[in-house]
């Protein structure tokens, strides 16, 4: 299992914070489509990710246990 | 409000606590950033502004900032805090306290932090306009997210 944690309008477009992801042994960009391909709404694409609160690319791997955050342009300050 | 340099709090931010927790017997000087909420941006109202952030991984990249400042400014030492929940106009958004033995030292790593905190710390805000709201997704205000786009 992978948790996916949603932030911003992408939270609001799936209606929860965090989504559990019975994937494993995959890639980034594997989530993301599988993410697009549950939540239609959804557009991951350009959206940066974290994997256990690092920033990755879109070809790191994910296993079980991570947590993968999509991170939404940021605006703090 | 905590002990530790790095914080994420849901509650009005005291700037003379932050500013405490940089206090060294060697600093000449301590420069204090107070971020608040402004009303009005490019002739649009905001009401009020809601903040979010991913509080676990907000303070690690508050963490490699000071790591990123420490190998510019050695002697330099910074504290951050930030609020998060919904915050009316005027109110604090951020504070950053660096000190340093120089003021020059303390002013220019006082303007990196909260340039990089800008780059790379997931916190998001909602503004809420008298029409409307979204979350803003440009956190410079006139650079697209490409160029925005957090170095690793």
């Amino acid at each position: 299992m992978i948790k996916v944690l949603l932030f911003a309008h992408l939270q609001e477009a799936v209606g929860q914070s965090k989504v559990m992801v019975e994937l494993e042994g995959c890639t980034v960009q594997d989530v993301k489509k599988w993410m697009e391909k549950e939540y239609p709404q959804l557009s991951l694409e350009q959206m940066m990710a974290a994997v256990n609160e690092e920033f990755v690319t879109d070809d790191a791997f994910v296993k079980d246990g991570d947590t993968l955050a999509f991170i939404p342009p940021i605006s703090g300050g | 409000m905590g002990t530790s340099l790095f914080e994420i709090v849901e509650h009005p931010i005291d700037v003379e606590e932050v500013r405490k927790k940089v206090v060294n017997r060697n600093a000449g000087a301590i420069t204090l950033f107070v971020g608040t909420v402004r009303e009005m941006t490019n002739g649009k109202k905001t009401l009020f502004l809601e903040y979010q952030a991913y509080p676990e991984m907000a303070v690690k990249m508050f963490e490699q900032i000071a790591k990123e400042i420490k190998e510019r400014w050695p002697e330099a030492k910074i504290a951050i805090t930030h609020r998060v929940g919904q915050l009316e106009i005027t109110e604090i958004a951020v504070v950053i306290a660096v000190s340093s033995p120089h003021r020059k030292a303390a002013y220019e790593a006082n303007e990196y932090a909260i340039e990089r905190l800008k780059q790379i710390v997931p916190i998001w805000k909602k503004e809420h306009w008298e029409d409307g709201s979204e979350w803003i997704g440009d956190q410079l205000e006139n650079v697209p997210y490409a160029e925005g786009k957090p170095r690793f």
